[in-house]
């Protein structure tokens, strides 16, 4: 793999991710992180439609007139994240059932409109995907990570599976009420990022 | 080349193009997947009738089976209590109730419900003999957030709990949505809905029922108002507007 693939893959992880250092997609990343199981399949179709609207919108990307060029990268997102729902309903209906209405409003996640504008309008379909790919799972690592302390400390479980016992099933654990509820992402995500940047102070902004 | 892909008639062309390709693979996906969506659907509802009758365990894996097996679907009406014909299958009381030929206005709405629909369906379980074990009957009414649907199983006197079980609710994750938990959901069996005089008794009880409450059970701790709605739910679907005509009848009758 080509450094620049490469830089394109990973790069969105740590280095420019794009819920720490550019700040989108907090929405739903409030939303869904209440268990590792949610934040999961969530990350997973959000690396798919974010992989394939930059592929898509970048193969017609020399055809699409500018005056109307978000409506059509709307169009294709929109079509994807349907396909998204309907393939969820149908092979893990639980599941979807849970993430309900947010699996919908990724239309609406600022990533994916993001690196469609951004990246997909100019460059090849081939590093498009990549970079589709690349945001997706520097997405789905914060995700990941506040769904971890969430779940284990506001439900004693990761994906489920006890670890804390809670005191209300006959363990020692009193669950963090605060950690359950969606806007406690807000701290989990501040912390992130302040680990980040003291790892990364280059991303630091200047006053 | 920024003039020539500009033109009026480029744009509507492309736009037109990309709603058509955009389409196709929209409406390609919801036709195949439909059936497999709908099986989803069933098998959800199917295995919480079956954990409402206490069969899941001897069901396994072969929930459609057991159920096909056991589990005999009868739709009443609520007025009257009587067994009526109907498509069991693709019942949906919250469509009923959005339609006011299919639905009344109860009187003393304290399920928070609007509407109720004028049908039910009920679940008559059969042993493996084929004589009725228990009943299996729907619920639905307001939580703190949203409704709340759910079963509730009851023995072959439609007077005992086997156990309420929620299917769908919004309730506050660790508060409200502590009516999954299955340490609460032991506390139903045994509990007995009516009194001798045959009045709605069963509530739940803020700081714990005491132990010999037959029908009483153990509100949500730092879930009042999700528990208001479990009682408020449970004392409108068995008073007169909900089964309590089906439950008369049935007592007298038997199913037939």
């Amino acid at each position: 793999m080509s450094s620049d693939a490469k830089k394109v893959l990973t790069g969105p992880i740590a280095d420019n991710n794009p819920i720490a250092l550019q700040v989108l997609g907090i929405c739903s990343a409030l939303a869904v992180t209440s268990s590792m199981a949610n934040a999961l399949v969530m990350s997973l179709a959000v690396i798919f439609v974010t992989a394939f609207s930059n592929l898509f919108i970048s193969i017609i990307r020399n055809h699409i007139p500018s005056s109307v060029r978000i409506i059509v990268q709307m169009a294709i997102i929109a079509s994807l994240v349907i396909v998204v729902d309907q393939v969820l309903k149908a092979f893990s209906y639980q599941l979807s059932k849970e993430l309900a209405v947010f699996v919908g409003l990724i239309i609406t996640n600022c990533i994916v409109m993001g690196r469609a504008e951004a990246f997909a309008m100019k460059e090849k379909p081939g590093l498009s995907f990549l970079d589709g790919i690349g945001n997706g799972l520097g997405y789905g690592a914060i995700l990941m990570l506040v769904a971890f302390f969430r779940e284990l400390l506001g439900f004693g479980t990761l994906f489920g599976i006890e670890i804390l016992p809670l005191i209300q099933n006959g363990g020692w654990y009193q669950g963090n009420g605060l950690l359950v509820l969606p806007f406690s992402s807000f701290f989990v995500i501040g912390l992130i990022i302040w680990a980040l940047r003291q790892w990364k102070p280059e991303q630091v902004e200047k006053d | 080349m920024s003039s020539n892909k500009e033109t009026f008639g480029k744009t509507v062309g492309f736009v037109l193009a990309v709603c058509i390709v955009c389409a196709l693979l929209v409406s390609f996906s919801a036709v195949q997947l439909k059936p497999l969506q709908q099986a989803n659907k069933l098998l959800d509802q199917q295995t919480k009738i079956l954990e409402a009758a206490g069969l899941l365990e001897t069901a396994g894996k072969d929930v459609v089976g057991t159920y096909n097996k056991f589990v005999d679907a009868r739709m009443i009406d609520l007025d009257s209590g009587e067994f009526i014909e109907g498509d069991v299958i693709n019942f949906d009381e919250r469509r009923n109730a959005r339609d006011t030929s299919l639905s009344i206005k109860p009187e003393n709405d304290i399920a928070g419900i609007n509407r109720r629909s004028n049908s039910a369906v009920v679940y008559i379980i059969k042993d493996q003999a084929g004589a009725v074990d228990s009943v299996v009957l729907p619920i639905v009414g307001s939580g703190l957030w949203n409704l709340m649907f759910g079963y509730v199983g009851l023995e072959a006197d439609l007077n005992t709990i086997n156990s309420v079980i929620y299917s769908d609710h919004s309730e506050t994750p660790g508060l409200g949505a502590e009516v999954l938990n299955p340490k609460w959901k032991a506390l139903w069996p045994g509990k007995k809905i009516y009194d001798d005089e045959g009045n709605v008794e069963i509530r739940l009880v803020k700081g714990g029922a005491k132990a010999n409450d037959i029908h009483g059970v153990d509100a949500l701790s730092g879930a009042t108002l999700t528990s208001n709605g479990v009682t408020h739910t449970l004392q409108f679907w068995f008073g007169e507007e909900g089964y309590e005509p089906f439950i008369t009848k049935y007592r007298a009758e038997g199913v037939k």
